[in-house]
């Protein structure tokens, strides 16, 4: 087994070996079934998912960083860094092993909401695409948020000033596109630069994968996005490692 | 010029297995380690002595790559820590300072851990296991996570874990701080045993320790290397303890 696996596996299990795993999937589910619920899903009259899967950007703001602050600020807390880095683990294996097994559990997550989707085939007949690709752009948004969250737990040490810092910096990121800020900013801004933040947001990709289309812009945006923000968590983490 | 300074650095590889050349590191304002030079061979226990806040723990880590050094450089079983840093921390074993280990697991699933990250795996990884097990004595800890385990104990998880892959180099940051007279006990001895085929470094404020285990000595205090030689020359020259020695010359530098 490989270091990059290694680090993945213990990550992914550490989830599990405490009460933050559980705590975390009871709590998104609670809210996820209850947004959905809230949002008229019986009321639409129609067997789709669109009332979840509309939820889940607000949901995501405040659960994704949850995960992700204690990534590497607990890391550095409890003194493990040391360890982690004086065993034969490049920077990049270890932020990549840690944000995959993070991920993966927000896919777990996902996946447990199930039972949605099987209301759904039972109530109606759905729209197949449209709930693959609505799946697919869920993860990509968990995964947007969580490299975001990743960066700002190596910037601190403090596992709640991480998480701040991560729910305003997601915030930002997924509001910048919502139609009334955007409906906002066209009132001053020229229409262009009104598209262009649009662009730049989270939201708008996002919906745009609820459509029922995998577009290469989108996917382009989400891996840009996370690769980005990952990349840049390694390069904070080797500064400040032993600080 | 440069292959000269190579042949060089070969012929002292055939002999060292550290060697530390002019290291340097700050933190700010302050001057953690300032120029030290200093090689160690296989069959060595170097204890590494000075006062608190003398710059033992930066070396330690410089020396393990867990922190760059602003200048300077050093060849750990012939890896040079600055362009080879992997190749180093593979041949080479750590404990920290306060031992770190993630709390939440067990013993063994954290040793397997440690198996995996360095490739320790199958029927080598089943022997790596009986092997330093009863050698740090934690069986009986064995499923306990670490959180719950006392200082001596987690002190020795750690032992366990720079030990597992049977390092030639071992690195040791006071190893014996916070442990009971019989623990210490145990701890030094094992260091002994191991000193023969080993190239240990240890790191200590306590001073009859360097009696008990080192085979050489070097002093530093504020970051630069004060004294080399073994705790046998030093008493002699000096016609006094190593506790007396020790403040003399770190006052006596240091003021």
């Amino acid at each position: 087994m490989n270091s990059f696996k290694a680090v993945f596996k213990r990550e992914l299990k550490s989830y599990f070996a405490t009460p933050l795993a559980y705590v975390f999937l009871v709590i998104f589910l609670a809210a996820a079934g209850y947004l959905t619920f809230k949002q008229g899903f019986y009321e639409a009259g129609q067997a789709d998912l669109r009332a979840f899967f509309m939820n889940l950007p607000v949901l995501f703001i405040f659960m994704v960083p949850a995960t992700a602050m204690r990534l590497w600020a607990e890391e550095r807390k409890v003194g493990s860094v040391e360890l982690l880095f004086t065993l034969p683990v490049t920077i990049g294996q270890a932020v990549l092993g840690k944000f995959l097994a993070a991920w993966l559990f927000l896919g777990i997550a996902l996946a447990l909401t199930f039972p949605m989707v099987w209301t759904v085939f039972y109530l109606g007949n759905p729209d197949v695409g449209l709930i693959i690709t609505g799946y697919l752009g869920s993860f990509l948004l968990a995964g947007g948020f969580l490299a975001v969250g990743c960066f700002f737990s190596a910037v601190s040490k403090n596992q709640v000033i991480a998480f701040v810092l991560s729910v305003v910096a997601c915030a930002i990121l997924a509001y910048a596109g919502m139609p009334t800020t955007l409906n906002y900013l066209s009132s001053f801004l020229p229409s262009g630069l009104v598209a262009a933040v649009g662009g730049f947001s989270i939201q708008t990709h996002f919906d745009s994968m609820q459509k029922g289309v995998v577009q290469f812009r989108d996917l382009a945006y989400f891996i840009l996005l996370i690769a980005g923000w990952v990349a840049a968590c390694a390069v904070v983490l080797d500064e400040r490692k032993a600080s | 010029m440069i292959n000269r300074l190579h042949e060089q650095w070969a012929k002292v590889l055939e002999t060292d297995m550290i060697e530390v050349k002019d290291l340097r590191r700050s933190f700010g304002p302050v001057v953690a380690v300032d120029g030290v030079s200093f090689s160690a061979e296989k069959g060595q226990v170097l204890g590494l002595l000075g006062p608190n806040g003398a710059g033992k723990t930066t070396t330690m880590r410089m020396l393990t790559c867990f922190i760059r050094p602003d200048g300077g450089t050093a060849r750990v079983c012939g890896h040079d820590i600055l362009t080879d840093s992997v190749g180093v921390r593979r041949s080479v074993g750590y404990l920290a300072e306060n031992s770190p280990a993630y709390p939440e697991m067990t013993v063994g699933g954290f040793l397997k851990f440690i198996c995996d990250v360095r490739q320790i795996g199958g029927p080598k990884r089943k022997q790596a296991l009986d092997r330093v097990v009863p050698m740090c004595s934690i069986e009986s800890v064995y499923h306990q996570t670490i959180e719950t385990l006392s200082k001596g104990y987690k002190r020795r998880v750690g032992l366990a874990q720079a030990l597992i892959h049977d390092p030639d180099v071992l690195i040791l940051d006071e190893p014996t701080d916070g442990l009971d007279p019989n623990q210490k006990h145990g701890v030094r001895g094992l260091i002994s045993d191991m000193a023969k085929d080993k190239c240990i470094i240890v790191s200590t404020h306590i001073l009859e320790e360097v009696d008990a285990v080192c085979s050489r000595t070097i002093i530093i205090a504020r970051g630069k290397v004060l004294v080399d030689s073994t705790p046998k020359e030093l008493k002699e020259k000096h016609h006094a303890g190593l506790d007396e020695i020790f403040r003399r010359i770190t006052r006596a530098k240091v003021a």
